[in-house]
This record gives C-alpha cells, sequence and structure tokens, in this order.
C-alpha cells in the first residue's frame, strides 16, 4: 500500500521529476526567443538547415546594418519613438493613477464611492472596440499619424486606478496622513512626502506592466501611424515582415533588437513582476 | 462650478489648525474640498475622451454612413450597417475562425497552466527564476514571436514539419500549414498559448498558496494521491480565480488581432490568408475600417463583436462556476 505525505504541496520539496518538468517548460517558454537570436545572427541559409541550427552565427552586425538602413521601414526612428511612447505613457500612468489612487484610498470626498464603482466597471471595457471612433476622434484633433495619437489613449488606465488604490489603502496607515494633516501639511504635500515613498513597490510593478503594454501594442499605433514616416518599432517590424520578397535572418534580426529592452527589463524587474501579478490576482 | 456650496462638511474632517488666519483658512477648505476632485479629475477627463467617449461615439457611427474615400457620402444608415453584417459571408467566416482559435488555444492554455502552476507549487530551489522564466512569453512582443512562428510554420524548411517527420507523422508533401482552416488556427492557437500559459499558471500559483494546509493534510490521510489532490481539493479552491481568467481570456481571445495579422504571409493585407481561413473578426474590423475604408461598417462590426463577448464571457463564467462548484 503507498503512503501519501501529508504534507501541502508548496511544503513538499521538488522532486527530480518536478525539476524535469520545469526544464521542459523553460525549453518552451524560452526556445522561440532563444531561436530568433539565432537566426538574427546567422546567415540565409540557416532557417533551411534541418535539422534545425541551434547555435548562433556570426552574422549579427551584418543583420543589423541591414535593418537599420532599409529603406521605408525607418527602424531606428521607430525604436526612437517606441521609447518615446512607452516612457511617456509608463510616467503619466504612474503620476495619474498614484494621484487618484491616494484620493480614493485616503482622502473623503462626496462621490467617492460611487465614482470608484465608475473605475471598476470600465475595467471590463475592451477598448480595442473603440478603435474605429478614436481613429475620428484623433482626425478631429488631427493626430492621427503623429505619437500623440498613440499615447494620449495610455496616459491613464482604469486598472492602474484601481491597483494603486488597493495598493494605498493597505500600505498608507491613516494615523501618519491624519497626523501630518493636523500638523498642517496639504494634500499634495501628503502625497508627496508620505504616499510616493511608501509605495514604490507598487510603481515599480504597475511602471514595468504599463511598460511592457505599450512597447508591444500593435493594432492602434498601426491604424494611426501606418505609412507615414514615424512608426512604433512594431509598426516598422510588420514593415519589415511585409512585402514580396521576405528575408527572415533580417525580420527575426529586427524582431529581436524590439524584444531586448524587454529581455533586459525581464532580468531587472522580473522579481517585482512576478510578485506583482501573484498578489494582483489574489486581491481581484 | 463652486463645489464648496455643494458639499457640506464630511463628518471624520481632522480638525483644522487653530487660530488659522483668513488665507489659511480658506486654503484649508480649498485642500480637502476641491483637491480630491482634482487628484481623479486627469483619470475621468482622459479616460473619458479617449477611452469611454469613443465606444459609445462607435454606436452612433455604426448608424451613419461613414466613409474615408468618399467623405460627401454622409447622414444616417439607421439598420443598413447591421443588416448588411447579418448577410456578410466574411464576417460569419470570420466568426467561426475567431472562435474556432478561441476554443483551440483557451482550453489547452487554462489546463496547462494549472499543470505549470502545480508543478511550480512544490518547495523549490532558486524558486523565483523558474517563475520569470515563465513570464518570458508574456513580456515577448506578440510581433516579434509571431515572426518566429510564421518561421516555425512555413511548409517548406519549418521547424513543426521537420519534427512532425521526426515523429513518424512526414508526408509526401510538406503541410502548408496556412493552407487549411483546421491547420492555421492550430498553428496560431500554438502561439496564443505560448503567450499566455506562464502568466496564467501565474496566477493559480498564487491562489494555490492561499489554500489552507490543514485541508491537504486530511486528504492525504483520507489516501488521496496527488493527481487527485489537484482536481478534487485545488481546482474547486482556486475557482474564483479561474473563473476570473476565463473571462479574461474571453475578452482576450474573441478580440485576437497581433497573432493572425503577422502570421499571413503579407502581414499588412488583414486578409488572414489566401481564402481568409484564419481571419479573425479584429482582423476583418481592421481591413473594412482602412483597407476598404468603410468606417461606418467598422464601427457595426465592432459592437456586434461587443455584444458576442459579453454574452460569451457571461457563459463561459458561469459554465466554469457550474463545474467547479459541482463537488
Amino acid at each position: 500500500m503507498r503512503t501519501y505525505v501529508t504534507r501541502a504541496p508548496q511544503d513538499t520539496p521538488g522532486s527530480w521529476k518536478t525539476y524535469l518538468g520545469l526544464s521542459a517548460i523553460m525549453l518552451f517558454s524560452a526556445f522561440p526567443v532563444y531561436w530568433m537570436f539565432v537566426i538574427a545572427t546567422s546567415a540565409d541559409e540557416a532557417v533551411t538547415r534541418m535539422p534545425p541550427s541551434v547555435i548562433p552565427g556570426n552574422q549579427l552586425l551584418t543583420n543589423l546594418n541591414e535593418v537599420f538602413t532599409l529603406q521605408d521601414v525607418y527602424f531606428t526612428a521607430s525604436l526612437i519613438n517606441s521609447v518615446i511612447t512607452a516612457t511617456t505613457i509608463t510616467v503619466a500612468t504612474l503620476f495619474f493613477c498614484s494621484l487618484a489612487g491616494f484620493a480614493f484610498a485616503k482622502l473623503r470626498f462626496k462621490g467617492r464611492n460611487a465614482l470608484m464603482i465608475v473605475v471598476i466597471l470600465t475595467l471590463t471595457v475592451p477598448n480595442q472596440l473603440g478603435v474605429v471612433a478614436l481613429y475620428i476622434v484623433m482626425g478631429k484633433l488631427q493626430w492621427n499619424g503623429t505619437l500623440l495619437a498613440v499615447i494620449a489613449p495610455g496616459l491613464v488606465s482604469a486598472f492602474g486606478v484601481f491597483y494603486m488604490r488597493q495598493f494605498i489603502a493597505h500600505a498608507v496607515p491613516d494615523e501618519l496622513v491624519e497626523s501630518a494633516r493636523i500638523d498642517g501639511a496639504l494634500t499634495m504635500r501628503v502625497y508627496w512626502n508620505i504616499v510616493l515613498p511608501a509605495i514604490r513597490p507598487a510603481l515599480a510593478v504597475l511602471g514595468l506592466l504599463t511598460f511592457v503594454m505599450a512597447w508591444n501594442d500593435f493594432q492602434w499605433p498601426l491604424i494611426t501611424l501606418n505609412g507615414t514616416d514615424f512608426p512604433t518599432s512594431m509598426v516598422a517590424l510588420s514593415d519589415l515582415a511585409s512585402g514580396n520578397y521576405v528575408i527572415y535572418r533580417r525580420v527575426l534580426a529586427g524582431a529581436f533588437v524590439a524584444t531586448v529592452p524587454l529581455i533586459v527589463l525581464l532580468l531587472i524587474g522580473g522579481r517585482q513582476l512576478v510578485r506583482g501579478i501573484m498578489e494582483g490576482a489574489v486581491k481581484s | 462650478m463652486s463645489l464648496t456650496q455643494l458639499r457640506p462638511a464630511p463628518p471624520h474632517d481632522p480638525s483644522p489648525p487653530k487660530s488659522p488666519g483668513r488665507i489659511k483658512l480658506w486654503l484649508y477648505r480649498f485642500d480637502t474640498k476641491s483637491v480630491p476632485y482634482a487628484l481623479i479629475a486627469p483619470f475621468f477627463i482622459l479616460f473619458g475622451v479617449f477611452g469611454l467617449f469613443p465606444i459609445v461615439f462607435n454606436g452612433v457611427v455604426a448608424l451613419r454612413n461613414w466613409r474615408l474615400d468618399d467623405p460627401t457620402l454622409t447622414g444616417w444608415a439607421g439598420f443598413e450597417n447591421f443588416t448588411k453584417l447579418a448577410q456578410d459571408e466574411d464576417f460569419w467566416n470570420a466568426l467561426g475562425n475567431t472562435f474556432g482559435i478561441f476554443l483551440l488555444s483557451t482550453i489547452p492554455q487554462l489546463l496547462l497552466a494549472l499543470l505549470v502552476a502545480s508543478i511550480l507549487n512544490r518547495k523549490l530551489r532558486a524558486m523565483t527564476w523558474w517563475r520569470i522564466g515563465v513570464l518570458l512569453p508574456y513580456l515577448t512582443p506578440v510581433v516579434a514571436s509571431t515572426l518566429v512562428f510564421a518561421v516555425f510554420f512555413s511548409r517548406d524548411y519549418g521547424m513543426a514539419n521537420w519534427f512532425l517527420g521526426l515523429v513518424g507523422f512526414g508526408q509526401e508533401t510538406p503541410l502548408d500549414w496556412r493552407a487549411a482552416k483546421w491547420s492555421s488556427w492550430l498553428a496560431i492557437a500554438t502561439m496564443v498559448n505560448w503567450k499566455w500559459i506562464g502568466y496564467n499558471a501565474l496566477l493559480y500559483l498564487s491562489a494555490m498558496q492561499t489554500i489552507p494546509k490543514d485541508v491537504y493534510e486530511a486528504a492525504a490521510v483520507d489516501g488521496a494521491g496527488p493527481w487527485r489532490q489537484l482536481w478534487r481539493i485545488t481546482v474547486p479552491m482556486i475557482q474564483p480565480v479561474v473563473v476570473f481568467t476565463v473571462i479574461l481570456s474571453t475578452i482576450g481571445g474573441l478580440q485576437l488581432f497581433n497573432e493572425p495579422m503577422m502570421f499571413d504571409e503579407n502581414p499588412q493585407s488583414a486578409s488572414g490568408g489566401s481564402d481568409h481561413q484564419f481571419q479573425t473578426i479584429a482582423q476583418l474590423i481592421y481591413k473594412v475600417g482602412w483597407k476598404d475604408l468603410n468606417l461606418g461598417y467598422a464601427a457595426a462590426m465592432s459592437w456586434a463583436l461587443f455584444l458576442i463577448i459579453l454574452i460569451v464571457a457571461g457563459v463561459n463564467a458561469l459554465l466554469t462556476k457550474r463545474i467547479g462548484g459541482d463537488r
């Protein structure tokens, strides 16, 4: 008769089977990205080699040079544009959402609960379905084809306000806010001196999530920027992959360049990101 | 607009500083009455203008003639766009494709995420690094990863066909993954699964770790093995998160755009294959709006998709609750 361990799974040490499974999962996760790198560093025939080549070549500079000098793709400009849009969106989201989250968590004002319910309801609205009208709105503002059209819809997010409210409600003690008020500190001073230092971890998580989303966004930038001289890197990639004659080592070299910033972010902020995603799941 | 007149003092106001001057008192009142609204105003204004208004305005556009190539052709169209939709073969085809890819991606995705989560739910060495590892696909731009998968699933020299040959399913003529509905759906579903399994696994993992430990001890005493524990204890106890992920992947899956776009031989055509065999609704909306330049019709399609998402998300949430709660 078999006996079973009486421990909860998370207290049971992983067996060799667990680590084998984990290694398989890692291979599955990382292989496409790794192979992107292999082809990006190789000459033409690497793509067609059977069995597939898994060792990086020495053609990275040649391929990159081709990507960056290609006419009508504007790859260099597109990277700069992506940095500008993603950074602006991230900074604005952190600022506006932490302000609103602070107000909802710690300030008293009429209509607070009703307005918070509005925020929660808007969480579920699929924004993508408004793109037709958004395009018309941007047309009236004459922003289509400019980075403003890409940045403006990303400046705030309902999720950000919700996330910040939850975090601030737990992380900032009411007594601290009240005693600062009694000392005569104005609201903005409380925000700056008490709230901001206390919510650094939450800012890191929301910042990472926002940056990743803004960097990877494709549909709306494609709609508003396609055919202009200032695409974002995702739009430029789709340009690179279009046309009658597609050179894979070049396309994947471009794809790799557009992926590198996110890999760096994952290495730096992966810990925070994992924690943020897991905490968000329990709270919602 | 004077907010001060509309609002009586809230009951728990901290007491104002002692013997304030007139200006100080005014400043204090302003700070407690108006500043909160100033703090939330940027969100509501920006979200209202660029988030909410477009969705509502979409309803208006859907009822009008609105063409980009012929601005003179305006005016109310009534329900013309919607009746056209009902008879549009492209729309029904795209709806079928969207659902096909959705089923092929969501069900394996959530089951595999459960499996990955239960593997991660052990006492592990370098625990955080395994968790970071499963997040890599979530961070990788879909546009970039789909380009890799497009090479994997290419007819000649594709790794997928090479692998099929390796395990004994090789064919005389190599499989053209893009050509048929089932194979192109499978390829696209693979990309969606790749991206989302790890993310969902982390959501499940975090819920799994909140399950009280004595439940497992009791189950082990009763002789339930790991597999039975997973299905009989873990899954029912993380049911709220499962419902949450089902709703999330319904909303995301039915709006699928990036993968089918970039999988196409010619990404920017938005045609979803030579015979629209993998064109999704989101793709069709893009094509109708910005290739056929018929914004009114594209808006009507968006509204139809919105309704479909609402219905399917609701049904799925109910189904998941039923399955999980039925013990």
